[in-house]
């Protein structure tokens, strides 16, 4: 039988420590929604969305007050927009209207974020792939819930060096044409290394082409529980420390476990994994730089953090693993900048640089996340910056994200409010020395030595 | 049949337990254990119920209860039991 202490160990997590369920997030196969007419695609992927996902938040909702665990977001990701609707568009403008289609279908069963306007190009783009890239800046400027993700590169493949390059471009353009409105389209615009399948967080979620038709994944999070966990631990060895924090991810992983085989018992959708991400967001006491300084740093960045990561994040992995059937997505700590009050201030107190949040992606998922650059940034200095990261990620067999803000009209100094769950974000200073000539380079990066396993 | 687990947490005052109390009974939920103390003059309790008989959800009550709880001044919270099961127990 359970006692109070328990009972009271998990209802303090959830009231006081921030213990939540991150996301459950649907993916739907679009696959069957292939039409070379225009119109029809819209049409299939309206009702199929609209159908499929018709259940989702109020299932959300009724779990969240059955076992009084809150779940913040309620998600859907779906097939790489490239692949369904390459047949039938012929221009950019063409995939825009797709992208209202999903932004359409979002705000009807109430999520508030769908993600999968995405292509997969890490050994060479087609001509849809192309034109979906194109489309990014309109597409992120005229919806309001539609994320977008592309895959750059893989240890498999090496680099598409074109791609990074244009990507450059576009995320530059997606500033522009989101400029009212905090440069937000490149909020939900994220290019990946080696990007998984089954990821449930935004603004990276697609619903992959080895998926079933549909699927759950869950998202959990608690970074306050394990700094909690930890203050109890305050000046003990790395042992405690390590123990500590694997019981704690143990137990944050095992309410999205629960979670999850409800949401697909109840939606009659099978269950896919648990994504063990240590996720943080602006609330105070929710901070993955909060448990590094508990950990022993004055403040993130300060030297010691790639170290004192590394360890958060294999403990994270190893306490989660055993808590779940299957385990899958990103799973890491994430180390977003505007989302995390504890980077916030690390980065308005110098102690954080750029090239600091780099090295700490080499130990952790999942990248450059959210960071919010002079807006004066050259283009091929955001493809410079996106080939560094996907080069960690190509080489080190793991997932890589770059999120860039480049903040049109604002420089080191400013600061910008996104609001909600994205948070706000110090303008961060870029090294200004060119790689033009590198980017301009045309073809790919050969994947590496050691990923020749056969 | 899975319990539901009803946890009252607040500043002690007369009439908590009965308060609760009829309302369980009012909703065909039988008790089936409940432990409590005060530790600072703060009031802590847990019930153990069967709410099958019930014609309300967990979900309704839970919603339920917590006006009940906003009504006295403390916080109730009646969640399924599994949330625990899965966190304390391998």
């Amino acid at each position: 039988m359970i006692n109070l202490f328990e009972v009271k160990e998990t209802n303090e997590m959830i009231t006081k420590e921030n213990l939540d369920v991150r996301t459950i997030t649907l993916g739907i196969s679009l696959m069957d929604c292939i039409d070379s007419n225009l119109d029809k695609v819209n049409r299939k992927i309206y009702d199929k969305i609209t159908t499929m996902a018709r259940n989702l938040v109020a299932t959300g909702e009724e779990i969240e007050a059955e076992y009084g665990v809150p779940i913040v977001n309620k998600r859907i990701s779906v097939t790489p927009i490239a692949l369904v609707g390459g047949s039938a568009c012929k221009t950019p403008e063409d995939f825009v209207t797709i992208a209202e289609t999903l932004d359409r279908a979002a705000k009807e069963v109430g999520v508030n974020f769908l993600g999968g306007y995405s292509a997969l190009v890490s050994k060479g783009m087609t001509k849809a792939d192309e034109l979906l890239i194109r489309s990014i800046p309109q597409a992120m400027a005229r919806t309001e819930r539609v994320c977008s993700s592309i895959n750059l590169g893989s240890t498999k493949t090496g680099i598409n060096m074109d791609a990074v390059k244009l990507m450059g471009e576009i995320i530059k353009a997606t500033a522009e044409a989101t400029r009212e409105n905090s440069c937000m389209g490149c909020a939900k615009l994220v290019v990946f290394c080696n990007a998984p399948d089954d990821n449930p967080f935004m603004a990276g979620a697609f619903h992959g082409v080895t998926e079933a038709d549909a699927i759950i994944n869950v998202g959990v999070s608690g970074p306050g529980v394990v700094k909690c966990a930890l203050e109890k631990v305050r000046g003990a060895d790395f042992e405690v420390l390590c123990e500590t924090i694997k019981k704690t991810a143990f137990k944050i992983t095992r309410v999205g476990q629960l979670v999850a085989q409800e949401a697909s018992r109840r939606m009659g959708v099978p269950f896919g994994i648990i994504d063990l991400s240590l996720a943080p967001t602006p609330a105070i006491g929710d901070s993955v730089a909060e448990i590094l300084e508990e950990i022993g740093l004055e403040s993130a960045g300060a030297p010691g953090t790639t170290a004192a990561l590394a360890m958060l994040n294999d403990q994270v992995k190893k306490g989660g693993v055993m808590a779940s059937s299957y385990v899958g997505g990103l799973s890491g700590a994430f180390i977003p900048v505007s989302e995390d009050q504890g980077m916030i201030d690390a980065v308005n107190e110098g102690a954080l640089t750029l090239e600091k949040l780099e090295a700490m992606t080499c130990v952790c998922s999942v990248g450059l996340d959210m960071i919010a650059i002079p807006g004066d940034t050259k283009a091929s200095t955001i493809s410079g910056i996106i080939a560094d990261e996907m080069a960690i990620g190509m080489v080190n067999q793991k997932t890589t994200a770059v999120r860039l803000i480049p903040v049109i009209g604002k420089g080191v100094g400013d600061t910008v409010e996104f609001g909600g769950l994205l948070g706000y974000a110090p303008v961060m200073p870029v090294n200004g020395f060119s790689c033009e000539a590198f980017v301009n380079r045309k073809g790919r990066i050969p994947a590496p030595i050691h990923s020749f396993k056969n | 049949m899975k319990k539901t687990i009803i946890t009252v947490v607040g500043k002690d005052t007369v009439g908590i337990i009965a308060k609760v109390c009829n309302y369980l009974a009012d909703n065909q939920v039988n008790i089936e254990d409940i432990s409590q103390t005060i530790v600072q003059g703060y009031f802590n309790m847990i019930i153990v119920a069967d709410i099958s008989e019930s014609p309300k959800s967990n979900a309704e009550m839970a919603k339920e209860l917590e006006k009940v709880g906003e009504e006295i001044g403390v916080v109730i919270r009646c969640q399924h039991e599994d949330i625990f099961n899965m966190m304390h127990r391998i």
